[in-house]
């Protein structure tokens, strides 16, 4: 049962230099309580992608062009298109039924309000607490992402806490509401490596417990074999290969994802060997792309490749990929 | 915090030292001080004599070490033409410079913020016209001109205003301004306001695109409670050093002001002097001034330090 | 390669703008399409050519009084004539001539200010913020305390002691302007140093003056260029204020700050004789400003973003 349906969205930047496309036809869905990761290097539009499904980016100079993004509610029976909605429809949505993890929870917190009102705001725009019960509930949020004194943390700011610390507040923010889907965008990426691994636990975590349906952007493929569902693997702004976790790393075909897992450290031992890299840079977004992108890093590519877009097509069981291979 | 405070007073201190020391050789420059204060045909050993007596015939370096001592115990010499302490002739004349320059403050501020805002948020709106206009304006129109057109046009003109000198009324023992304030405040704080507008337009601009203002979007908050909370909140703590700044400014930039509209503060005091070549008087206010904008620029830095919570509860 | 949308992760490449006439052609398109810029630029040569050109364009002589003619009101009112298009002053002089021929007090006090305030600040800027250590912190001390000073107190001050002169209000302005100037090179250097170019080119074996002359130098020119142009301004502010106190140039100098002390004499009279020369400050001000906004966004790279 989907959730979350996101068809042929296209995002451009209209800037001094020229339009960036940003986004060129990204479709995808989610389903009700999986994780889907998904993966590309920076650049390839995976915030991009998220952060206009809840129109944060700046206006200008960005600009959904096209696209629908259906959330469906009630067990699949109502939906509305996200890109459609209106101001106040929109904030019912933003906090209330998609919570959203950012990167860099320091930048991300505002450094001159204590965590507990930046908790406690959401809570009283959405379930309309009273400014006494949204502080209650803070706490027990704060408890709840494993924050110890949660009490007196409610009053410090952000700068008072450690990188993973702050993390787990900004998870507190992202669940406050009850939320439907929570959107992690690379929440373990300023992290040191131990502290990564815990807030991992804790999505995790608060996803089976709340019933989440994750939305995990990460460029690391190794957190994502660990938890994801499903992974969706982007690249110019289009996805090149949808799949199922493990099918994706034992039978991966897209020629982008097969160097994707080439230059992964060997995961638990299993793949020895030289690290490989992908030759080459990712393509320039000014120009409107016309064939696959991925042609000039690609060593399998031949004639059409250069002159067609591919579709993406369903080459096993909930197996897509964007190639003519 | 208290580390915070404690090296800003040391700053403070060695500024006004730094002042002290100008100050002093500046009156050196100026020559002999005590053949301006007697009459053309005093006797060369009338001169001596008063120049004995004050003090003026000591090495430089014993001369500059009393200077300070007094400064410090708050005696700022004499002035040479009016026989008088410098300092109670500043004092007397401190209240309407803190009228006016109050006043002033209070226009920038009522009108810069809200415009800085509006126009910040609304990028090539008409308020942001006005916003960018204002600030340019601010910037372009000497105050020393506004005040004269003002004069001719709302004054001369249309009455609305008296041309000059400053009116007050009492309530309850408490000295009040009347509209004699309005045009000298007007034109003395139209660079301020012009400073504000641009300060709050940028920095509402800049906050906006902030990834916290991007979080509060996030959690679904309403453009008021965005732009109250965290955009106009954010900007306010910066804000406090420009409007410190400021003060200092208007306390000590309103000698145009002061002397168009005879209004009978610091600057037009200061005019006086330098009329009158009581140097003596001029130093002694050039030397308060300094305190005084030192002194703001102390008090700033800590209701900054208050008011941003990474500074209060730093170290 | 320059990142937008901030957070987004999105980046593009724009190409390197090769050669200086790639570069120039790339000014001129930006120019051309901040029409406030063009607009600062042309009031900014107007003025310029009013200044070189100020005996061929003044139709009288800016000093010759004629008291007869004195107190004409300017022309679009009922009693002015063309003769005197802007009218005249108290001693019957032209009151557009003088205007005209202010240009020169104004933009020499402001240039010759600003030249050697910038040369001078540049230097110890530079050597603050290279040298570093305890010369820095001496420099960056000494100007922090004079910028703590009540400006316009200070200069009133000097001018005072010093006499009426245009080499000493040029020099006034052109002393006490140094750390502005300081403060900005320093900045910069401190910038460029810490970016790890320098470093880089250290690395490879450059020497102090090879950093300073083709590494540092040439990212201070767009910031000293933007501060210059708004101090020049200032400065022609507070040379027409301190002529207003009578503390500039000598009174038989036609100035706009001399223009307005007598202007205020008979304001309420002949208000004209005020008027004119303050809007020809605010037209000088107000392109110098444009010009600075300009030169900010344009040389400025790190301000130049996104097409609004």
């Amino acid at each position: 049962m989907p959730i979350l349906e996101v068809k042929n969205l296209v995002t451009r930047f209209y800037t001094i230099e020229g339009v960036v496309h940003a986004l060129n036809g990204v479709s995808f869905d989610l389903e009700e309580g999986e994780i889907l990761g998904i993966v590309g290097e920076s650049g390839s539009g995976k915030s991009v992608a998220m952060m206009s499904l809840l129109n944060l980016l700046p206006m200008p100079p960005a600009r959904i062009e096209r696209g629908k993004a259906l959330f469906y509610e009630n067990g699949g029976q109502d939906s509305v298109d996200l890109l459609t909605l209106t101001k106040a429809e929109r904030r019912r949505v933003r906090g209330g039924k998609i919570g959203y993890i950012f990167q860099d929870a320091l930048s991300a917190l505002n450094p001159v309000m204590t965590v507990g009102r930046q908790i406690g705001e959401s809570l009283m725009e959405h379930l309309g607490l009273s400014g006494e019960d949204a502080k209650h509930r803070a706490v027990e949020l704060l408890e709840h992402v494993g924050i110890p004194g949660a009490e007196k943390r409610y009053y410090n700011y952000p700068h008072q806490f450690s990188g993973g610390m702050r993390q787990r507040v900004m998870i507190a923010i992202a669940i406050a509401c009850d939320p439907k889907i929570v959107i992690a965008d690379e929440p373990t990426t300023a992290l040191d490596v131990t502290v990564q691994a815990q807030i991992v636990e804790l999505i995790k975590r608060l996803q089976e417990e709340l019933r989440l349906a994750v939305i995990w952007i990460t460029h690391d493929l190794g957190v994502v074999a660990g938890i994801a569902d499903r992974v969706l693997v982007m690249y110019a702004g289009y996805p090149v290969e949808i799949s199922l976790v493990d099918d994706l790393y034992n039978n991966p075909v897209h020629p982008y994802t097969k160097g994707l897992l080439g230059a992964l450290p060997g995961i638990g031992g299993k793949r020895a060997g030289r690290l490989e890299s992908i030759e080459g840079a990712p393509p320039d977004l000014l120009a409107k792309p016309k064939h696959c992108q991925f042609v000039w890093r690609c060593p399998y590519a031949f004639d059409r490749c250069r002159n067609e877009m591919p579709e993406l097509v369903e080459i096993a069981p909930k197996h897509y990929t964007k190639c003519f291979l | 915090m208290q580390r915070y405070i404690l090296s800003r007073l040391v700053q403070s201190a060695g500024i006004l030292i730094g002042v002290l020391l100008i100050v002093f050789f500046m009156l050196q420059m100026t020559g002999d001080p005590v053949s301006l204060m007697v009459s053309r045909n005093a006797s060369p050993e009338q001169v001596e004599a008063l120049r004995e007596e004050l003090g003026y015939n000591r090495p430089v370096m014993v001369q500059f070490f009393d200077f300070f001592t007094d400064a410090l115990t708050g005696d700022f010499g004499m002035s040479l033409r009016h026989r008088q302490p410098s300092l109670k002739l500043i004092l007397d004349r401190l209240p309407a410079t803190v009228e006016l320059a109050a006043t002033a403050l209070m226009f920038a501020l009522v009108i810069g913020v809200p415009l800085g805002l509006l126009g910040g948020s609304n990028p090539n709106s008409f308020w942001d016209i006005m916003a960018r206009g204002a600030g340019l304006i601010g910037q372009t129109i000497p105050n020393f001109w506004l005040a004269l057109i003002l004069i001719v046009i709302l004054s001369v003109h249309l009455g609305w205003f008296p041309t000059f000198g400053r009116n007050t009324w009492s309530l309850f023992g408490l000295t009040l301004p009347t509209r004699s304030v309005v045009l000298p405040a007007f034109a003395l704080g139209l660079f301020t306001t012009g400073q504000i507008v641009r300060f709050v337009r940028s920095a509402v601009l800049e906050i906006k695109n902030e990834d916290y203002v991007r979080t509060a979007y996030s959690k679904g908050l309403s453009d008021r409670n965005i732009y109250m909370r965290h955009i106009l909140r954010n900007a306010s703590i910066p804000l406090i050093s420009i409007i410190g700044v400021q003060f200092g400014y208007l306390m000590s930039g309103s000698i145009y002001i002061e002397t168009i509209f005879s209004w009978p503060g610091l600057g037009n005091l200061l005019a006086e002097a330098i009329g009158n070549r009581d140097f003596a008087l001029v130093q002694a206010i050039a030397f308060f001034t300094s305190l005084v904008v030192v002194a703001l620029n102390l008090l700033t830095d800590v209701a900054y330090g208050l008011a941003d919570p990474r500074i209060r509860y730093g170290d | 390669m320059m990142e937008i949308a901030k957070g987004t992760g999105l980046r593009i490449d724009r190409a390197p703008n090769t050669g200086i006439r790639a570069k120039a052609a790339y000014v001129c398109k930006l120019l051309w399409r901040d029409k406030t810029g063009l607009a600062g630029l042309i009031i900014v040569l107007i003025v310029i050519t009013a200044a070189v050109f100020a005996p061929f364009l003044s139709p009288y002589d800016p000093l010759q009084q004629d008291l007869r003619s004195a107190k004409t009101p300017p022309a679009w009112t009922e009693e002015g004539d063309m003769d005197h298009p802007l009218g005249t002053d108290n001693l019957g002089r032209d009151i557009l001539s003088r205007i005209i021929y202010g240009t020169r007090v104004s933009l020499t006090v402001g240039f010759f200010g600003v030249l050697i305030a910038c040369s001078i600040g540049m230097v110890i800027g530079l050597i603050s913020g290279y040298v570093g250590g305890l010369t820095d912190n001496i420099v960056m001390g000494l100007v922090n305390m004079i910028l703590a000073l009540p400006y316009l107190v200070f200069v009133v001050f000097i001018a005072a002691i010093l006499g009426r002169s245009l080499l000493i209000v040029i020099l006034i302005f052109g002393f006490t302007d140094i750390p502005i100037f300081v403060r900005i090179t320093r900045g910069e250097v401190l910038r460029i140093r810490e970016s790890g170019y320098i470093e880089a080119a250290r690395s490879i074996g450059a020497g102090n003056g090879r950093i300073i002359f083709r590494h540092i130098l040439p990212n201070l020119i767009g910031p000293l260029i933007t501060i210059a142009t708004f101090e020049m301004s200032a400065m022609i502010f507070y040379e027409a204020g301190l002529g207003f106190l009578g503390l500039s140039v000598p009174p038989s100098v036609p100035s706009w700050g001399n223009m307005l002390s007598t202007g205020r004499q008979y304001l309420t009279i002949y208000p004209w004789i005020a008027t004119y020369p303050g809007l020809a400050i605010v037209f000088t001000g107000l392109g110098m400003n444009l010009l600075g906004d300009w030169f900010r966004d344009v040389l400025d790279p790190r301000l130049r973003r996104i097409k609004r």
